[in-house]
């Protein structure tokens, strides 16, 4: 393999890596707060959240380049106060994978917070310990595996995603090409034993992904 | 100790939970059938439920003040809980599970440490284990001393023996006396079971459909049911400490007042125990003489009677007190009128020592 394709590998499996890590954090707190509590307006928050999951991902990917945009109401205010662009750069891959992937993590955390005996966290609180540490150290712990599972997910979504990214970071060689983007157009270019290689580095990568995620819920399972 | 529980009002599924009592005992037994929000107070007492009135207070502190919208989150109310269900965190050693609240308490007590506390209920061997390696009777022993860990000033039990089968349950009853006693730890103790009631509760809420029917000492209330639904739940007419003295070929005579009777052993021979007796189970008569092979004859005065539908219900003094419950001809037979001298008879067997720790 070339070093440019070396370079797409590099690039496609740390932005995806990055991607799930950036959503994790809120993609829980989110899943906790849909599956412990109540409030107002939560049914039309866990619709907006699963949209992506069933709109096309281009058309989400024009919703991002509208929002986004140096003329849009949050690529604009980026612009001006703090001289960042998102579209076009590498910093917008990011946004596409972490928004199509996001939905996947919520939906499979949530289940897995659910599952959680809530006895057990209240005891928990009785023994003194605050919210925060039966988070961690109870609720958490308990639903490992479906987090687990979720970020495995939400990564391979993110490693195979197509439709938002090319819409809102273009297929910029070097910049914001993703395996996805290079086999399609080496594919486009008539260039199919690249194109092949990187077919075959896509199913090294889900392999591995999977097969890890195996393995740490069995670990999981196996310590309990 | 003493915890104020005033202006409760908590609606639940079919009725509101009301109450509006103080307790003082060391051990307090709240006892109703399933489904009187017995669990839903100790919800409440915990900080785990909010309810749109109530005003919780243990000794000098207000833990909850709903007029005031004050109230002390659960991790800061020191209050111990023993759920139904144990709760043991499954992804947990014993060992981890005993430390949780002993971290988190800080309050490095004596009385509680971790030495002291594994000793009084027998769980050093179990500190390596895991959580699911566990018997039914070694978690309940770990989840008590789980929540001792944590120094609590008071224990929640929610039917501590519920889940336990006849021997278990008599293998645990010793520990909670034991916490009892060497912690000086008052209890609230949920139970729906009048023998656990009786064998560790000093005092006694009756709690049926989400209302306080009587408050009082075990034997009062045992003895002097407020009213016919508390009769139905205590289903003991005759209720008295006795003491056994002496133990042949399986029965046992016992002590009471200044009277012995004979019943039949129970499966744990204690020296302590309390003897019960349905008023169903007493018949009378006016001579004493005529031979029978009843084993308890006892010669006793009538005090009141009480009819009740097809019944009456006849009080005696035998030296202790003592109901009995017949027909109202059989009572216009014998012509029962208070003072007058009538003998008692109970079958041995329906005689039912509970033992008392």
């Amino acid at each position: 393999m070339s070093s440019e394709e070396w370079q797409i590998v590099w690039f496609t499996a740390w932005v995806s890596a990055l991607s799930t890590v950036v959503i994790l954090p809120f993609g829980l707190a989110l899943a906790w707060a849909l599956a412990r509590r109540d409030w107002p307006g939560k049914s039309i928050v866990e619709t907006f959240v699963s949209l992506p999951l069933v709109m096309p991902p281009v058309a989400t990917g024009l919703i991002l380049l509208q929002m986004f945009g140096r003329h849009g109401p949050i690529g604009g205010f980026l612009h001006d106060k703090l001289d960042l662009d998102i579209i076009f750069t590498w910093r917008a891959v990011l946004l596409a994978l972490g928004v199509m992937s996001f939905p996947l993590l919520v939906r499979s955390a949530r289940v897995a917070f659910e599952e959680v005996n809530p006895r057990l966290e209240q005891i928990a609180r009785t023994l003194g310990a605050s919210q925060w540490r039966v988070f961690f150290t109870i609720t958490v712990p308990l639903a490992a595996r479906g987090i687990i599972a979720g970020m495995i997910l939400a990564f391979a979504r993110a490693l195979g995603e197509f439709g938002a990214t090319i819409m809102i970071a273009g297929n910029i060689p070097g910049k914001t090409s993703t395996l996805s983007l290079a086999i399609f157009s080496e594919v486009q270019l008539g260039q199919d034993d690249r194109a092949f290689r990187l077919l075959g580095v896509s199913v090294a990568l889900a392999f591995a992904a999977v097969w890890g995620s195996e393995w740490l819920l069995r670990r999981n399972r196996e310590s309990k | 100790m003493s915890l104020l529980l005033k202006n409760i009002s908590l609606p639940l599924a079919s009725f509101t939970l009301e109450a509006d009592v103080e307790i003082r005992n060391r051990v307090t037994a709240i006892f109703g059938p399933s489904g009187a929000g017995k669990t839903s107070l100790l919800d409440l007492v915990a900080g785990l439920r909010r309810a749109p009135s109530a005003f919780i207070q243990l000794n000098d502190r207000v833990l909850t003040d709903t007029a005031r919208g004050f109230c002390v989150p659960t991790h800061h109310r020191g209050i111990g809980y023993v759920p139904q269900d144990l709760a043991l965190f499954p992804h947990l050693s014993v060992r981890q599970n005993l430390l949780y609240g002993w971290k988190s308490g800080g309050a490095i007590d004596p009385l509680f440490a971790f030495d002291r506390v594994t000793d009084i209920l027998e769980i050093q061997p179990l500190i390596a284990r895991g959580v699911r390696e566990l018997s039914g009777g070694e978690k309940q022993r770990v989840a008590l001393a789980r929540a001792l860990l944590a120094s609590p000033r008071l224990l929640l039990l929610d039917e501590p023996l519920a889940s336990l089968d006849a021997p278990l349950k008599a293998k645990i009853i010793p520990y909670l006396a034991r916490i009892r006693d060497e912690f000086q730890i008052p209890m609230l103790c949920v139970t729906h079971d009048r023998v656990e009631a009786l064998t560790l509760a000093d005092e006694i809420v009756v709690l049926v459909n989400g209302k306080v029917l009587q408050t009082g000492a075990v034997l009062d209330v045992f003895n002097r049911p407020a009213n016919a639904d508390v009769a139905k739940l205590v289903g003991m007419e005759t209720l008295h400490p006795g003491t056994v003295t002496s133990v042949t070929e399986g029965l046992v005579a016992v002590r009471v007042a200044n009277q012995t009777l004979t019943a039949v052993a129970p499966a744990q021979a204690t020296r302590e125990v309390f003897v019960c007796i349905r008023g169903e189970d007493v018949t009378l008569q006016r001579d004493s003489e005529s031979p029978s092979s009843v084993r308890n004859r006892l010669a006793a005065r009538v005090v009141a009677l009480r009819p009740e539908g097809a019944l009456v219900r006849v009080e005696l003094d035998a030296g202790f007190r003592l109901v009995a419950a017949i027909t109202r001809p059989a009572c216009e037979d014998l012509n029962l009128q208070p003072g007058l001298a009538v003998t008692a008879c109970i079958k041995a067997p329906a005689i039912h020592l509970i033992a008392r720790e």
